[in-house]
């Protein structure tokens, strides 16, 4: 049977053709998915109750994966194949990593740019890790909602890059969601308070999780979302205030800090329900069994818990300080500012942030389940439920655009904060006399030199005919669709020879490594590319033979001597020889010197088919 | 003549319409489409049309049209869960065969 939902006037669907959007806030230590039924946007729950789900997988030997509260007991003991944290990876190159703290984990190093986890059940990406959580989120969404879903938005931190943006989105799509758009999580947090609303205005939204720190300054203009600014620390969260309350409860308790990993275990979750209960309480009472199994019993109060915490809450001040210098504004230009976390349930934060801000933060919608409502509010309209005049919110780019020029500059093509879709061209031209290809390197940030800023993808226009420098037109145009996610086309403008790049971030995956992946075939899907186009080449490098062999058996000596036909039919064997082989550039090669031997022939021959074609006419008889 | 709603879906549909911000009641009504004849409709209501029955109970008003009246006639709404799912549900002695999802039917 059927339950349904109600429609807003003049939208209800026919039978079996709900609309049923998701919005998915995919965090880095929690994850949550959220639907609007009836008009009200509410987090779903799991069959417990639960709608909070850890962000952790555990890879089991026998190739299955448990999600979310299991793997996260499991994260101690299994701590190689239990991913927690896999959003720090997302879009994140082998280089990345080495640079950054990515816990125990065994990176293999592969062909392909993508890092894999070495875990019991084979390698794993840290797209293929964030699509099992996704795919939790997914089945939890489809049995709440009784039908299939039409489609998903996802929120993405603000900071994002290209290459992270497409990984979230290979996610998506590994876990059988239809992405109907990526949503900046500050832009989402306000959609939840119904700013999106207002005609503008500047917001303030603070971002505290357990693991990470994040302040963003929108501007709202004619209902587009601008990030005018970010700022923030990756290691910086609630987890640190449950840190910091446990060593206290060591200190209290006389326990030393030679402690084992349960022990500490349990003094955490010890201090998490201390915090969590100094939320209402102005006391609470705690118990820490010490390693000789006596018990220490005590009293934790809101006044010693905040000399505890303050220094940390200090430390999230001084990025929104940095957050308002860079947008270039004061702090009394803020005109609301929003919680985002769950550690911002934590009293002292919310008079810290009132005290900074002079002004009381929004903190009627749960603050872990805002960035969820926000982006399931967007998935709604997005998926048609919404009448018309509801307006499609807007989003912005959030870094720079461009490509590398002569001298290892970068030209922007897009700018930072511009709203997208958009499209935006710009012609170049070539540097050199005779210059028949360019290559485009194309770049993301702010900064002006290119080891400044982050590659997302190399290609090269070919065949561009031979000119002097500079008469070569070639315009490069750069496409942003809603999503974010980057398409560049080259064209030289006089002879239309064109080249373009789907967005191939230099993390990301193409949708022919997905499919495979998703028929869990993923090592093949590279050799046989290979082998197809180790095929392609040599049934050219058989055409050229061929036709090269023909031509010598009709007219050979008539136009070569026996010196010149000699030099042909020696690289003419050179390339059936390598034809034979396995190495496309080495066949591609030897096809190109074949054909530089023959130039001499080639023309001859043409020449004199144009004269036999012409005797017997007067030229004029060409020129009409 | 008369639709009825039970306590459980008059609160819910109090709760979506406070939520909303606006709305006078709930519209139900029936169209022809669907898998096996006709198919609920089931819409929050900004404006009452002249011709539209108005019924109240539990504090919810609940709006027909003249051409849905004929198949809602004696219709009880209610609010339902069944697993993780939830949602209304018309309880219409109109009804001779529906088909097996339960959203469309014949009477």
């Amino acid at each position: 049977m059927a339950l349904l939902q109600i429609s807003e006037p003049g939208q209800a669907t026919a039978p079996h053709q709900h609309r049923l959007a998701i919005g998915i806030d995919l965090g880095t230590t929690n994850s949550l998915v959220a639907s609007v039924r009836s008009g009200l946007a509410e987090t779903l729950a799991d069959d417990a109750g639960q709608h909070l789900l850890p962000s952790v997988v555990r890879y089991m030997e026998n190739g299955s994966t448990l999600v979310g509260q299991l793997a996260k007991e499991a994260a101690a003991d299994d701590a190689m194949n239990t991913i927690v944290s896999v959003k720090r990876l997302m879009g994140r190159g082998i280089e990345d990593i080495r640079k950054n703290e990515f816990g125990s984990y065994e990176f293999v190093e592969q062909d392909t740019t993508v890092p894999r986890i070495h875990t019991v059940a084979g390698d794993v990406s840290a797209i293929e890790v964030s699509a099992e959580i996704l795919k939790v989120l997914r089945e939890r969404a489809e049995k709440t909602l009784g039908d299939e879903l039409s489609g998903a938005v996802i929120a993405v931190p603000a900071y994002f890059d290209e290459a992270q943006r497409q990984a979230t989105k290979d996610a998506a799509r590994l876990a059988g969601l239809n992405v109907l758009r990526l949503l900046n999580e500050p832009t989402a947090a306000a959609v939840a308070y119904g700013l999106d609303k207002k005609a503008d205005g500047i917001i303030a939204i603070y971002d505290l999780g357990g693991g990470t720190f994040d302040v963003s300054i929108l501007r709202l203009n004619r209902g587009v979302f601008e990030v005018m600014a970010t700022a923030g620390d990756s290691a910086l969260g609630g987890d640190d205030m449950d840190m910091l309350i446990a060593r206290w409860f060591m200190q209290q308790a006389g326990i030393s800090d030679d402690a084992d990993h349960a022990q500490i275990r349990r003094l955490m979750r010890e201090a998490r329900r201390a915090k969590e209960a100094l939320t209402e309480a102005e006391t609470v009472s705690v118990a820490v069994e010490r390693k000789d199994a006596s018990v220490w019993q005590g009293e934790l109060t809101r006044s010693v818990m905040h000399e505890l915490i303050d220094a940390l809450i200090k430390k999230t001040i001084s990025p929104c300080r940095r957050a308002l210098r860079d947008a270039g504004i004061a702090v009394g230009d803020v005109e609301e500012v929003v919680m985002v976390g769950g550690s911002t349930r934590v009293p002292r934060v919310r008079e810290q942030v009132e005290a900074f801000f002079k002004r009381p933060p929004l903190v009627d919608i749960d603050p872990d389940k805002v960035v969820a409502v926000g982006a399931a509010i967007q998935a709604d309209v997005l998926a048609g439920n919404k009448p018309d005049e509801e307006m499609l919110l807007l989003d912005v780019i959030p870094l720079s655009l461009g490509l590398e020029t002569m001298g290892g500059l970068v030209e922007k093509l897009i700018n930072r904060n511009t709203t997208i879709p958009v499209a935006r061209a710009q012609e170049f031209t070539t540097y050199k006399d005779g210059q028949t290809a360019m290559s485009i390197h194309v770049l993301q940030g702010e900064r002006e030199m290119v080891q400044d800023c982050r590659s997302l993808a190399r290609f090269s226009l070919r065949d561009i005919p031979p000119m002097v420098a500079g008469a070569a037109r070639i315009r490069v145009t750069f496409q942003v669709d809603a999503d974010g996610l980057l398409n560049v086309t080259a064209q030289e403008l006089t002879s239309g020879v064109q080249s373009r790049i789907e967005v191939k971030p230099s993390y990301g995956l193409e949708d022919a490594e997905i499919e495979h992946m998703l028929r869990d075939s993923m090592e093949h899907a590279k050799d046989d590319m290979d082998s197809r186009k180790l095929r392609e080449q040599q049934v050219e490098g058989e055409r050229v033979i061929e036709a090269l062999q023909s031509a010598l058996q009709t007219d050979g000596d008539q136009y070569l001597d026996k010196a010149e036909r000699e030099l042909i039919e020696q690289s003419l064997s050179e390339l059936q020889k390598i034809n034979l082989g396995e190495d496309v550039e080495e066949i591609k090669d030897a096809i190109k010197h074949l054909e530089k031997t023959c130039s001499a022939y080639v023309e001859r021959r043409m020449n004199s088919s144009i004269q036999n074609a012409m005797s017997g006419h007067s030229v004029e008889e060409f020129e009409s | 003549m008369a639709i009825t709603l039970t306590e459980a879906a008059a609160d819910r549909v109090k709760a979506f319409l406070d939520n909303r911000g606006k709305g006078v009641g709930l519209r139900l009504g029936v169209r022809t489409s669907g898998c096996s004849g006709m198919a609920y409709v089931i819409e929050f209501v900004d404006d009452i049309e002249d011709s539209d029955a108005v019924f109240e109970e539990h504090g919810v008003k609940l709006i027909v049209d003249p051409k849905s009246m004929v198949y809602l006639d004696g219709t009880e709404l209610d609010f339902k869960r069944d697993g993780l799912n939830e949602g209304f549900e018309f309880n219409n002695p109109n009804v001779k065969d529906s088909c097996g999802c339960g959203e469309s039917f014949t009477v």
